[in-house]
């Protein structure tokens, strides 16, 4: 009844409750983005919170299925891409800080490389500072333009939204709309600007400076700046999901192609296969019918790890698949142990019921042992490991604490039942083993 | 059929020394000459890992050139299973891998990228601690745990027979120039958890057989000679299947779970070797040495 139950329940879990598949077996990107100081902000447990946040709405707007954003120690996050198609632009567009800034400008006069530092901040107020408008076409920078910025009037935590556009010439552009108080911000500026130009600045670099013509009341204004249409919709994805507290970097970037994961887990598949039919063969010779007992026990155990590591949502990587089959060789084992104890306990001459019984009590101890320090290896890696490691610590202990249940209980049920029922009736049975002799 | 195991403990023991003298001299020799123990890969020393797949055998003088434009010309380039190569080299932008990968697909247009990893130095270096400290760990928490279930002269037996498996894992994986990951390191923990395993089968033996009614009369070497002969039986078939999971992974699997899969192999074996060879005899000859003082 229970193994009944064991195997039905496994078998239901396993149907409703697909295993993820790691990075590695199904492609996709991994990244673990670093915050850091600059002289305006420090990174501290808040700005590292707000990274996440900020970092998972750019992701959700992307459109990715199941990432995962996670915390790792106290400046990095962890973002995990499966099965994402141009990395490199998710990684743009997580990585960016995207500080948009409008800044009241003026063009400078002519003689601006006589300009110092000081005499900018002399003449145009204390904060100013001299910078260039580029102009690009195809890439390639076509003329160049000194421009001296005075002071942010407002930023992107000013929008209300954002959203992707074109201008009466047919170029892509980002449409804005700032929230109330931004707005009037807004209107005054350009107010008192009118004829002089206000730059934008995305992350320190002028992306338009365009001049005020008239004052704007509406709260609406245009970005334009050479964008291709991508860009200007990841451009919305971060304006939308607003800049990141702090800047950060990329440490750690992992892609891979779709075609390695399938490749690996097609290729493993087949492996683990092989290597379970030459230990199903194994055992039945061997051991003829307690080692077919043993087969039907690797089933089950099978189904229960497999329900169990589904039940934890694991994601399943290809070390974590090497530390199953691995958990499969244990199991074996496992049973090895018990038949051979069960071998030397009838060669003493014991009835065949007591022989079961004092074999599965006799093999505790070595079973017990063994397991547990094999745990200890798994629980050492699962604490101070990360990401594959941790996976692979996973599926080990898990087939571990599966090995030692199906074992003890499962194996010796049947056993048990099987001598009940008169499968095996002697301890001479043919059934037993090989070249056994009394 | 009873083979006397602990009457030849010389013979073993110059068999395993042998073995960790080779590794020890690999690592050594690859110190001197090549500037680095191991062949550690980009999880261990930072930098970017580009594996590309093309259609047809290309020149990896070509691949070179393209990368010398970007001042990587010194870049390790090596080619593995069909028109696979995978490239080596200092950690790279996004942008500056993208920027190399149009390079490349301009002139191969038939490649594809199937895995590219940059990792930064710190994250190299993060990894060798971590990696330091889960192997520290995980046999102190094994000494401790057979110390407490056995008797202490079993648990600084058994993590001796651990020290002699990673040395000579280590060793070998050296002598061969194998890149080392962060799968290996999974890899040598895995190996350590089924040589204790092994060994404390064995132990687990002599245990029993110590509270037999006339055990305190036999010799300990008898004893531990009877028991390690009474589990041979386990041990065979056990490193056998074993085995040959490991073998099929290392002939059907997957290029990465091959690398996993070879050192496994070795590492099982050693195990497989050292709960017999080393382990069993060297509690015997703690006893002597319990009883000698």
């Amino acid at each position: 009844m229970i193994i009944l139950g064991v195997f039905i329940g496994s078998i239901i879990i396993i149907i409703n409750m697909p295993i993820n598949l790691g990075l590695d077996l199904q492609g996709g990107s991994r990244l673990v983005l670093e915050a850091y100081d600059t002289d305006s902000v420090k990174v501290n447990d808040d700005a590292v919170s707000g990274v996440v946040a900020v970092i998972r709405n750019r992701i959700d707007a992307l459109g990715v299925t199941e990432p995962t954003i996670q915390r790792k120690g106290s400046k990095q996050v962890v973002v995990e891409l499966p099965g994402i198609k141009d990395p490199d632009r998710a990684i743009k567009v997580i990585g960016d800080t995207a500080q948009l800034e409008f800044v009241e400008a003026e063009w400078a006069p002519g003689d601006e490389k006589v300009l110092s530092e000081k005499k900018v901040q002399e003449f145009y107020g204390k904060g100013a500072r001299l910078d260039k408008v580029k102009e690009y076409r195809g890439g390639e920078v076509i003329s160049e333009r000194p421009i001296i910025l005075k002071s942010t009037v407002l930023t992107g935590s000013d929008l209300k939204g954002a959203w992707p556009g074109i201008d009466s010439y047919g170029n892509p552009v980002v449409d804005i709309e700032f929230t109330g108080k931004g707005a009037d911000i807004f209107a005054n500026v350009t107010t008192r600007n009118v004829g002089k130009p206000i730059a934008i600045i995305l992350d320190k670099k002028i992306i338009s400076a365009p001049s005020v013509r008239e004052p704007i009341s509406g709260g609406r204004a245009q970005i334009s700046g050479n964008f291709k249409i991508d860009e200007v919709q990841d451009l919305v994805v971060k304006l939308k999901a607003g800049a990141l507290p702090v800047p950060v970097r990329v440490i750690e970037n992992r892609v891979i192609g779709p075609t390695l994961g399938r490749d690996s887990i097609d290729k493993s598949k087949f492996a683990g296969m092989i290597g379970l039919a030459f230990i199903v063969v194994f055992m039945i010779i061997y051991y003829r019918y307690p080692g077919f007992l043993a087969v039907l026990a690797l089933v089950i155990y099978c189904l229960l790890n497999i329900a169990i590591l589904a039940l934890i949502r694991t994601t399943l990587t290809l070390p974590g698949i090497a530390g199953f089959l691995l958990t499969i060789g244990m199991a074996v084992d496992t049973n090895i142990i018990i038949f051979e104890r069960l071998k030397e306990e009838l060669l003493t001459g014991k009835t065949i019921t007591v022989a079961i019984e004092t074999s599965f009590k006799r093999a505790f101890a070595a079973i017990l042992d063994s397991h547990v320090t094999t745990l200890i290896a798994a629980a050492t890696l699962f604490w101070l490991g990360t990401g594959t490691i941790k996976g692979f610590a996973v599926t080990l202990s898990v087939g571990i604490v599966a090995s030692l249940f199906t074992a003890l209980t499962i194996t010796h049920m049947m056993m048990s039942m099987s001598v009940d029922a008169k499968i095996i009736n002697s301890t001479d049975s043919k059934l037993l083993y090989r070249g056994f002799h009394k | 059929m009873k083979f006397n195991i602990i009457a030849k403990t010389r013979l073993w023991f110059t068999i395993s020394m042998l073995f960790m003298l080779l590794g020890l001299f690999a690592l050594a020799s690859n110190w001197l000459i090549k500037g680095k123990a191991m062949n550690f890969g980009v999880d261990f020393t930072g930098g970017t890992t580009l594996h590309l797949r093309f259609d047809n055998l290309v020149q990896l003088a070509e691949v070179r050139t393209i990368l010398a434009k970007y001042g990587l010309g010194e870049s390790v380039i090596q080619r593995t299973e069909g028109n696979d190569i995978i490239i080596n080299t200092d950690p790279l932008s996004t942008e500056a891998r993208t920027q190399i990968m149009s390079d490349i697909q301009t002139k191969y247009p038939s490649v594809l990228l199937l895995e590219a990893d940059t990792i930064g130095p710190v994250v190299g270096r993060e990894l060798r601690s971590q990696a330091f400290w889960a192997l520290l760990l995980a046999t102190a928490g094994i000494l401790i745990y057979v110390a407490f279930r056995f008797e202490f002269k079993y648990s600084v037996a058994a993590v001796l027979a651990l020290v002699h498996d990673a040395t000579i894992t280590v060793g070998l994986i050296a002598l061969m120039w194998r890149v080392v990951d962060t799968p290996f390191i999974a890899a040598i923990l895995t190996i350590l958890g089924y040589s204790i395993t092994d060994t404390i089968v064995i132990y687990d033996r002599v245990r029993e057989n110590m509270t037999k009614p006339g055990a305190s009369k036999k010799p300990f070497a008898d004893v531990v000679n009877e028991s390690v002969n009474q589990t041979m039986a386990r041990s065979i078939n056990t490193v056998l299947t074993v085995l040959f999971m490991n073998l099929s992974l290392l002939i059907f699997g997957g290029v990465t779970i091959k690398e996993f899969a070879l050192t496994l192999f070795i590492g099982f074996t050693c195990g497989a070797y050292s709960s017999i060879f080393v382990a069993s005899p060297l509690i015997v000859i703690f006893d002597k040495w319990e009883r000698g003082r």
